[in-house]
């Protein structure tokens, strides 16, 4: 609360203001009157106008078949509706979306309004891919070369001591030469090596000469039938690599051969 | 009843005995002499490694043709160790008694061993006496070694061998300084001893067993060791007059070519290989500076002689024909013995050095290989199938002057690759006769057959020095 002290002195100030007031001698003539104020313009309610498209984009541009790219738009002003053309529909006033075209592609945007229609257009070139990687020139050969020379081509089997071609053996030989000739075509950088073998009868040492002999009149005959001869070799093993031990003529026979197979 | 006939023809120490129809290869002269060996016994620790000792000796000597052993059964049953071990025995003293004259004490008329009439007379009847000991001296095993010959009356005079042998204190020496004093023993009666001396061989034991590779092993078949390691067909070795290298056949380039080793160290020599699809059984000269061979060069596997690396190389025969092995006679170094097709089934031929007088040895029967000289340069061993079925090849061994052939073995087994020792007394050979091929030794008449491998399979033995 006030004092009384400040009361009294606050009345003081106001009688003295009621004093200073009631004591003015002269007033100055009043300023003229201010001109009349103009007549206020009647507003005229605004035209519409047509919707702006401030942005519509693809993004890429150029894209390969199957790939994307993403159209981007946005529509300011009044607009009734929005769409973009080529399947898409109506769209909001701002948006985005992934397109995947088949061929280069000319999208458009429409947007109406009570003002009227404004379009954009946002073209997609779309290129053809790559073709796939060329498939092998040839597809590989589901035999190989040691399994052909085993399937297609039989020893030549020889009389004993003998490195003579006698009539079977002329035979397979005759259609080993055709064997060998599709062989060698269809792998041309493989060689063929013609082994000597001979029965466990004759010496060790003999032998090594006698399966060199059968080798080699296996090879002279495929060479006059037209096998190259730089592509056959000939090794004898004389009869240090039976293919089979037994003591009899079966197996002896068996083993008094001409084998071929595949060269380094 | 065949009649012999003493041909008189000296082989090394030995007499060739003939038949009307064929040789008999008789070592050594008869009758041989009578040798005693009894056991000997070791001072202390020595007297461990006795069983090797003795076996040792007793099977070297038991092995030559020069002597015979008696057995040990007849023997005393006390031993001379040295010397001075030897004591007469006193005289049968007689002493009167009475009329009758009967002697008072009869002494009997031996030493019970220690007197050199307990070995010549019955029932040991022996010509000579071997004995001694051993004892370890620094920790050397000594043997004292002595040969008498019982004949000459005295102790004093009877001394032969009286040696002093060194080894090391173990069963390997034991059987060292037993092989030496067996090598000294039979020397005094002529024989060359084969201690030291190696064969050379071909052995699968090692590895995938379609591979074979080159071996040696000492005369007894001990201490066998590989020499090649090629993972391969190496066969048909050679091995050169002084021992220092071998020649083989490998596969390890691929076609069969002909490899030079030396033995020690074990490195591999350069030989050039001539441009064939075939080079094989290569063969030193005596002189070890050639190699003869056998190759397809030109189409026939031929003979050609080379200089010991390859170089100079001549063709010596020239057939439609396979024709391998060639051995050139130890002895002159001017002819060759080898196999051949050329008439036929393969057969033995010989011709001189340069090609010229082929003649050929075997009558054509069976098929003949793997001929081999004696040190002589008078026999040639080989195998042939005279009489058995393709295949069945026996050891025979011919008088190359005479033609006329004696068989060592008689089908048991496969017998093949014969080789003479350095001696001119034993053969090295293979043998399938216990199933697998394997290295046998025999005396060169066909007896004293032993087998020195049995690892896996192994073929080709060769006997050098």
């Amino acid at each position: 609360m006030f004092s009384t002290r400040k009361l009294i002195l606050i009345a003081m100030a106001a009688m003295l203001a009621m004093f200073a007031a009631g004591c003015k001698k002269k007033v100055p003539p009043p300023p003229p009157p201010p001109p009349p104020a103009p007549a206020p313009v009647q507003p005229t309610p605004p035209t519409p106008v047509a919707p702006r498209i401030t942005q519509f984009s693809a993004e890429p541009t150029s894209i390969q078949r199957g790939q994307s790219s993403t159209l981007r738009w946005e529509v300011t002003g009044e607009t009734t509706s929005i769409a973009i053309n080529n399947g898409i529909g109506a769209v909001m006033a701002a948006g985005n979306q992934r397109v995947f075209p088949n061929g280069s592609t000319t999208y458009t945007l429409t947007a109406t309004g009570p003002g009227g229609t404004t379009t954009a257009s946002a073209t997609i070139n779309v290129t053809e891919p790559p073709p796939p990687p060329a498939p092998a020139r040839q597809p590989p050969p589901t035999v190989s070369f040691e399994t052909r020379l085993s399937t297609d081509v039989q020893d030549a089997y020889f009389d004993y001591d003998k490195s003579d071609i006698r009539s079977d053996a002329r035979d397979a030989l005759n259609k080993d030469a055709a064997a060998l000739k599709s062989i060698l075509a269809d792998f041309p950088n493989a060689s063929i090596v013609i082994e000597g073998h001979c029965d466990e009868r004759g010496s060790a040492e003999y032998n090594l000469g006698l399966g060199d002999r059968r080798g080699t009149a296996a090879k002279d005959f495929l060479t006059q039938l037209g096998i190259p001869a730089d592509r056959l070799k000939t090794i004898s093993y004389g009869k240090e690599r039976p293919q089979c031990t037994d003591s009899n003529e079966t197996c002896w026979q068996r083993n008094r051969r001409a084998h071929f197979a595949p060269g380094q | 009843m065949k009649k012999l006939v003493c041909f008189g023809i000296a082989a090394g120490a030995g007499l060739v005995l003939l038949t009307a129809q064929d040789i008999r290869v008789n070592l050594s002269k008869e009758p041989r002499p009578a040798v005693a060996i009894p056991d000997l016994r070791g001072a202390g620790a020595a007297q461990n490694l006795m069983p090797a000792f003795n076996q040792t000796l007793w099977s070297d000597i038991s092995s030559s043709p020069f002597v015979k052993l008696v057995p040990k059964t007849m023997y005393p049953t006390t031993v001379p160790q040295q010397p001075s071990d030897f004591r007469e025995p006193p005289p049968v003293v007689e002493t009167p008694r009475g009329r009758k004259g009967t002697p008072e004490i009869v002494t009997p008329q031996t030493g019970g061993g220690l007197w050199m009439s307990d070995w010549s007379g019955p029932p040991v009847s022996a010509n000579y006496l071997a004995f001694g000991y051993t004892a370890v001296q620094n920790d050397v095993l000594v043997l004292y070694g002595w040969f008498f010959d019982l004949s000459r009356g005295t102790p004093a005079n009877a001394q032969v061998i009286a040696k002093r042998y060194l080894s090391s204190v173990d069963d390997a020496g034991a059987r060292k300084v037993a092989h030496e004093f067996a090598a000294d023993i039979l020397a005094v009666f002529g024989a060359k001893s084969l201690f030291g001396s190696k064969i050379v061989f071909v052995s699968n034991r090692t590895g995938n067993r379609l591979n074979k590779e080159i071996w040696m092993m000492d005369y007894d078949g001990s201490n066998q060791r590989q020499i090649t390691r090629f993972n391969s067909l190496s066969i048909q070795p050679a091995i050169s007059p002084d021992s220092s290298k071998i020649a083989f056949t490998s596969y390890a380039r691929g076609n069969p070519a002909i490899v030079i080793f030396s033995v020690d160290p074990v490195r591999q020599l350069p030989f050039y290989n001539q441009v064939a699809s075939v080079n094989e059984t290569p063969e030193f000269t005596p002189d070890g500076k050639q190699i003869v061979y056998a190759s397809s060069a030109s189409g026939w596997t031929q003979i050609y002689v080379a200089n010991v690396d390859g170089s100079g190389l001549r063709r010596i025969s020239s057939t439609s024909a396979i024709e391998v092995e060639p051995k050139v006679n130890p002895k002159t170094g001017a002819e060759i013995a080898f196999v051949s097709g050329r008439s036929g089934p393969q057969q033995l031929y010989r011709m001189n050095l340069d090609g010229a007088d082929v003649e050929r040895l075997t009558p054509g029967e069976g098929e003949a290989s793997n001929p081999s000289w004696n040190p002589d340069g008078q026999f040639l061993a080989f195998s042939w199938t005279r009489g058995y079925a393709t295949g069945n090849f026996n050891i025979f061994v011919m008088d190359v002057a005479t033609r006329k052939y004696t068989q060592l073995t008689h089908s048991e087994g496969r017998n093949e690759n014969p080789s003479w020792a350095p001696d001119g007394q034993h053969i090295v050979f293979m043998s399938t006769r216990t199933g697998s091929p394997q290295i046998w030794s025999m005396l060169a008449d066909g007896t004293q057959v032993q087998q020195l491998t049995n690892q896996g399979s192994n073929w080709s033995p060769i006997w050098g020095k």
